[in-house]
């Protein structure tokens, strides 16, 4: 046990410490889980550990799990992250609990009972709504991809459909890819007969404007990105989740195309 | 080309984006904004050199740069405002292309797309990291001569 070790234990009291621990790691799953990128998970917990005296605190995120060691003698604790989406609010919100804890403006105690409002409330917009406004991208994209304007509803109607099958059937069964493969696959079915019927014209950029909301950009961007900062596990782990999703939409139009 | 309405319609599926991840509501507008610098950058490196490569690079540049500066006057995280703005640079339809080559037995083609699709994405992911690291050294030196102004240098 090192002398600096000491320091810590007698600074930062058995029941105070555990509460905080259970603070860091709740922020830490609320934000993988939302969508932040690993580098901000781990600024944000050490960040955090640093304002409670936990001075040599180590953490490492993945986007399946995060370990967190407050120091070289205590026991490091673990929390598993099982579901990630995209959800900046959340992401914001626990971002402004952090710096006002740090900033000293809530005890751990508050922090804590904040980030577990965070974690239980559903900040999303109605899905209706994310309906709405993935129609609405799909067509803008049909447009900026060289669509013609007489064609315009079909991306807004197909890409509305497509999102809300991915949606439903992920709120169902949680496997991703299935659910992703469905979707790709009628909008493909649709696309196909809305031009063979002899509505729409160009099949290619309705299919495009239509899988829009589906693609998995973020991911591979943040994948490359995370590559880029150093963060291989994450990089890997996130760009093996882009390649599924890819891989599926791929398979769900192919399997349309091929006929 | 109409830049107006390019820029309108990147505006609203920038925004529309905003809604599908859930950023905050009163940052909607500005991601919409976000989106547009984007595109419109984008558009005008990809009429002046013909590079999708070099224009999606530029375009990410512009993207991330607006959105450091958008997240230090929200005071919140920069991801909240550049998830939005990449969408549209991202290569959905050289993906696609490379898929249904693919799928027709053009596999040569195939791999010309998918290789084009991979050097975007890595353009893009470019693009980020250094408006990145440019914006937090110009951020340092900025703070350490407020710093000095006010006599708070630790020395």
């Amino acid at each position: 046990m090192t002398v600096r070790g000491e320091k810590h234990v007698t600074q930062v009291g058995e029941t105070r410490r555990e509460l905080a621990l259970d603070c860091f790691l709740l922020a830490g799953r609320i934000m993988m889980e939302s969508g932040a990128e690993t580098y901000r998970v781990e600024d944000t917990m050490i960040r955090m550990a640093v304002s409670q005296n936990m001075i040599n605190s180590h953490c490492f995120v993945t986007p399946t799990g995060i370990m967190f060691s407050p120091s070289e003698e205590l026991a490091t604790r673990f929390v598993r992250v099982n579901n990630r989406g995209t959800d900046l609010e959340r992401v914001a919100l626990v971002n402004s609990v952090s710096r006002k804890l740090v900033a000293g403006e809530y005890t751990l105690q508050q922090a804590y009972e904040e980030m577990m409002i965070i974690d239980q409330t559903n900040y999303r917009f109605n899905i209706w709504v994310q309906t709405l406004a993935a129609s609405t991208a799909s067509a803008c994209f049909f447009i900026l991809f060289g669509g013609s304007w007489f064609n315009l509803p079909f991306p807004f109607i197909i890409g509305g459909i497509g999102f809300i099958i991915v949606e439903t059937i992920l709120t169902e069964t949680r496997v991703k890819i299935f659910a992703e493969f469905i979707g790709a696959f009628v909008v493909g079915i649709l696309a196909s007969i809305a031009v063979y019927t002899g509505f729409a014209t160009n099949l290619d950029t309705l299919i495009i404007g239509s899988i829009m909301p589906l693609v998995p950009g973020l991911l591979i961007t943040n994948a490359v990105r995370e590559l880029m900062a150093g963060y291989f596990v994450s990089g890997l782990s996130k760009g093996a989740e882009a390649f599924l999703t890819a891989f599926a939409i791929g398979a769900g139009i192919a399997v349309v195309l091929s006929f | 080309m109409n830049w107006p309405l390019e820029a309108f319609l990147s505006f609203l599926a920038a925004g529309a984006f905003g809604v599908i991840f859930n950023t905050p509501r009163r940052t909607l507008v500005s991601c919409g904004l976000v989106g547009m610098s984007g595109w419109l950058i984008y558009r005008t490196f990809f009429l002046a050199f013909d590079d999708s490569v070099q224009a999606s690079f530029a375009g990410a540049f512009a993207v991330s740069i607006v959105a450091h500066l958008l997240a230090k006057k929200f005071r919140m995280p920069m991801i909240i405002f550049s998830i939005a703005g990449i969408i549209p640079l991202v290569p959905g339809s050289k993906a696609y292309n490379a898929m249904r080559n693919i799928v027709e037995n053009n596999y040569l083609e195939a791999i010309a797309f998918a290789s084009e699709a991979l050097m975007i994405s890595g353009a893009v992911a470019m693009g980020l990291v250094f408006a990145e690291v440019l914006m937090q050294l110009f951020f340092k030196r900025q703070a350490k001569r407020i710093q000095r102004k006010m006599g708070l240098t630790q020395e």
